[in-house]
């Protein structure tokens, strides 16, 4: 398995405006591991993953010092293509977001946008993304119909799907189960169970079970920081920081 | 309530039946060992009848934990806490059925004298009796040297079973008519015994419980 997908991050500040947001966080995100960011809200997890497709470029006043390598590459170095960069690193969000159009352009929309103009190659991207979602079954009868239409479920699945469309080697997941009943939920889990032979995940949850259930990894976020990272099932059962030993069993947060 | 009270409160109804349930231990093991040295049958039934409570105690603590498990999700040192407790409860309700059990041989003696002087079981009863006390304070107490030392304490326990052993098997050599009563004795022998190693087990359970791991060489 190559290594081109693997994430360092070394000594890494990020501010918005006078706000430091991150604070000297260094870690190595191995490929096709699912890695779980965990901490308590406003510890900077969502900050994190956004900072690995560059989605604060976005944000006024925001800076970010240190080093970020996606196979060794510099993301932030001048002459970086952002574009390529997002489509290599897709990300799914907390809330289902699916565009208010068709659910076959929702997953032909990056194709296009990458130049994929002929109709049997986008149709055989949209069947593969779907059946990589665990939507095909759902969705293949009403392509047509707008993805408005369809569950709360079903929205972020045919986000992920999205996503894959791109063919990116990074999925960055902010949250994507927090407004899902459990059995979403548990279709999603199982997904990124699946997914993680070809993609490397980065998954910001709130739900410890989840991070046990899911993850190979896991970092533990407090006000900025990454106080500690390692294996899912060390982190879970023996914590070396007491921080992250009090957080995990509820004893703050 | 918050979500961490609502636990630490489960968890202290553990405690408490816990302490409650070694309490009952130590008391059939008093009265079982009582009974056989004032030939004391009376006793030894209540110990028999003792012993229902002993089991039930065991069923409660273990849905106590269960239901911590299935609902609180425990991690960490709460998980280690809460399956440690799981364990030691079938170590404690093995020692109740070791007490049960020598309770159950003592009215077999019938009004026969004895063919030793009962010296050496007694103290074996004294000192199990404080292992799984010590046993069951370690872990409510978080005492990792208290647990550790009962490994040590459970030499002494062999030691008398030992001597006990030789004893008895020179009273068979010396006059085979000794043996109805030398075979009841050791396994009454044997059943203290048995409880010393069942307290060196929870003593395990504590350290568990502290620090997540066995002990060194019983991984």
């Amino acid at each position: 398995m190559d290594k081109q997908f693997n994430i360092t991050v070394r000594d890494c500040d990020l501010y918005y405006s006078d706000f430091q947001a991150l604070k000297n966080v260094s870690i190595d995100i191995e490929e096709h591991e699912v890695t779980a960011l965990i901490g308590p809200s406003g510890c900077g997890k969502s900050t994190f993953i956004k900072m690995l497709n560059r989605m604060n470029d976005l944000v006024e006043d925001c800076r970010i010092t240190g080093e970020i390598l996606i196979g060794g590459q510099d993301i932030y170095a001048k002459g970086m293509d952002v574009t390529l960069l997002r489509k290599n690193a897709g990300m799914v969000f907390q809330k289902p977001n699916p565009f208010p159009m068709s659910i076959y352009d929702n997953i032909a929309f990056a194709p296009r946008t990458f130049g994929i103009k002929k109709k049997s190659e986008l149709d055989s991207i949209v069947e593969r993304s779907l059946k990589q979602a665990g939507l095909w079954n759902e969705a293949k009868d009403r392509l047509r119909k707008n993805a408005m239409g369809l569950s709360g479920g079903q929205q972020q699945r045919l986000c992920i799907a999205r996503a894959l469309a791109a063919e990116p080697k990074i999925l960055l997941m902010d949250e994507p189960t927090s407004a899902l009943d459990p059995i979403s939920t548990g279709k999603i889990e199982d997904l990124i169970n699946d997914l993680k032979n070809k993609y490397t995940i980065v998954i910001v949850t709130h739900n410890m079970q989840q991070a046990t259930r899911i993850s190979d990894k896991t970092a533990f976020f407090l006000l900025g920081e990454i106080i500690e990272y390692g294996r899912t099932v060390d982190i879970f059962s023996k914590p070396k920081d007491k921080r992250t030993e009090n957080y995990i069993t509820g004893r703050f947060g | 309530m918050s979500i961490r009270t609502r636990y630490d409160k489960e968890l202290a109804g553990v405690f408490d039946n816990l302490v409650l349930m070694c309490r009952h231990i130590e008391v059939a093991i008093e009265k079982s060992v009582k009974a056989l040295v004032d030939r004391n049958f009376e006793l030894a039934y209540e110990v028999c009848d003792d012993h229902k409570q002993i089991d039930k105690m065991e069923r409660e603590i273990e849905q106590s934990c269960l239901r911590i498990l299935l609902m609180e999700h425990p991690v960490a040192s709460d998980f280690h806490e809460v399956s440690a407790a799981l364990k030691m409860i079938t170590d404690l309700e093995r020692i109740g059925d070791q007490a049960w059990d020598i309770a159950e041989i003592v009215p077999q003696f019938g009004d026969e004298g004895y063919i030793k002087k009962l010296e050496h079981i007694p103290q074996m009863a004294v000192i199990v009796i404080q292992m799984v006390k010590d046993g069951v304070h370690a872990y409510i107490n978080r005492d990792l040297k208290l647990a550790r030392s009962l490994d040590k304490t459970d030499d002494k326990v062999d030691g008398l079973f030992n001597t006990v052993m030789a004893d008895l098997t020179a009273l068979i050599k010396k006059n085979p008519d000794n043996a109805e009563q030398a075979i009841m004795l050791m396994m009454i022998t044997k059943y203290l015994e048995r409880i010393g190693d069942h307290a060196v087990n929870i003593g395990d359970w504590v350290e568990y419980a502290i620090t997540g791991n066995r002990p060194k060489g019983k991984e």
